[in-house]
């Protein structure tokens, strides 16, 4: 449910709540962190590019951890980049987000057995919000990841902790096939 | 009729230069191992190495003016690790011929020869963090991909992970 599907009445005045309109100014400008670490970087740079044009949704990549809200960890993270990554991490200010893209930053991927020198999941250093599996996911995916982010700060208001946002993601979860689905049959219609 | 064995250019050459190696050394090279893919010999007192490689580098007839590259072994059955190097006269005479070098497993050295193609800088750098061997007269030797306070030597066959880096379990 999005801020503009709050009627608006004649005299253009928009009743909400004060959490509405603090989520959807939030979500509408997710800066990740311009930074890649491997292969998925790659397809992180093609999801900002033209093609997938991720500012269509408010999102940029920023230059600096200080003017970010979004961590996009896209690649390989290495036991000598993991100090990095939680240095980077810290100079966040919050409320600050974490996408764990590709197999490698989830849990090691295909240097999961033999990787003596890979983190296995970035999520032992840092804490991940939202997963996007694939090695490398394509730009569909991350979009989708991201679309994941955005619902997480919806479900967020004020006095309610990150723990209970994610809670209630899960819960509320749709599988996406279904919209999937009705959307390709209304296309056919 | 006996098959004669036809040998290839490749073969032919790296064996003239290194016959005219073998002539100034003498016993500190082994013999030519001269096999289709990369012919090579071995430097038995490594530490006339350094040596040898300059004479590569500035004889007439040989010129090996390029250090394609340089690997390491180990060889845990004779206790040794050591280096391959692959060497290139490029533009110049056209013949390749690969060198190796050998040194014991536990606190051995080869001589450096970082000094003779600059190439061998990060190469030794990187033989010396993932197998260990010190290179005598190297400029700065430290380790070059694994972080400074790393344990061990990644690429040597009997190498077990540490458990905890910074803290963080290195195991999945």
């Amino acid at each position: 449910m999005g801020l503009l599907d709050a009627g608006i009445t004649r005299h253009n005045v928009l009743v909400t709540s004060v959490d509405n309109v603090l989520n959807w100014a939030r979500l509408s400008s997710l800066w990740p962190m311009g930074f890649g670490l491997a292969c998925c970087a790659i397809e992180m740079m093609a999801t900002n590019a033209s093609n997938y044009d991720l500012e269509r949704f408010g999102i940029f990549p920023r230059s600096s951890p200080r003017q970010s809200d979004l961590m996009i960890v896209a690649g390989t993270v290495t036991m000598k980049m993991a100090d990095r990554v939680v240095r980077l991490y810290e100079q966040m200010p919050e409320p600050r987000y974490v996408l764990s893209m590709g197999s490698c930053s989830n849990c090691g991927g295909p240097y999961q057995d033999h990787g003596y020198h890979v983190l296995k999941g970035v999520d032992r250093v840092i804490p991940v919000d939202v997963y996007v599996p694939g090695c490398p996911p394509r730009p569909e995916a991350l979009i989708g990841g991201l679309m994941k982010v955005q619902e997480l700060i919806r479900m967020e208001q004020i006095g309610v902790s990150r723990a209970d946002a994610l809670k209630k993601l899960a819960e509320k979860a749709q599988d996406p096939r279904f919209i999937v689905e009705r959307e390709r049959k209304a296309a056919r219609a | 009729m006996e098959e004669v064995k036809e040998v290839s250019r490749l073969v032919q050459e790296s064996t003239a230069a290194y016959r005219i190696i073998c002539e100034q050394f003498g016993e500190a090279v082994s013999a030519l191992d001269s096999n289709d893919t990369m012919p090579f010999f071995e430097v038995l007192e490594s530490g006339r190495w350094v040596e040898i490689a300059l004479f590569m580098r500035d004889h007439a007839k040989l010129k090996f003016n390029y250090m394609a590259c340089m690997s390491g072994v180990d060889y845990p059955t004779e206790g040794k690790v050591g280096i391959v190097c692959n060497f290139q006269s490029l533009a110049l005479l056209n013949h390749k011929l690969s060198v190796k070098v050998k040194c014991d497993r536990a606190g051995g050295c080869i001589p450096s020869v970082s000094r003779v193609w600059h190439t061998a800088n990060w190469h030794e750098r990187e033989a010396y963090d993932l197998f260990g061997m010190i290179f005598t007269g190297h400029p700065e030797l430290k380790r070059i991909l694994c972080p400074d306070d790393w344990e061990g030597y990644p690429l040597r066959k009997d190498y077990k992970v540490q458990e905890r880096y910074h803290g963080i379990k290195v195991p999945y």
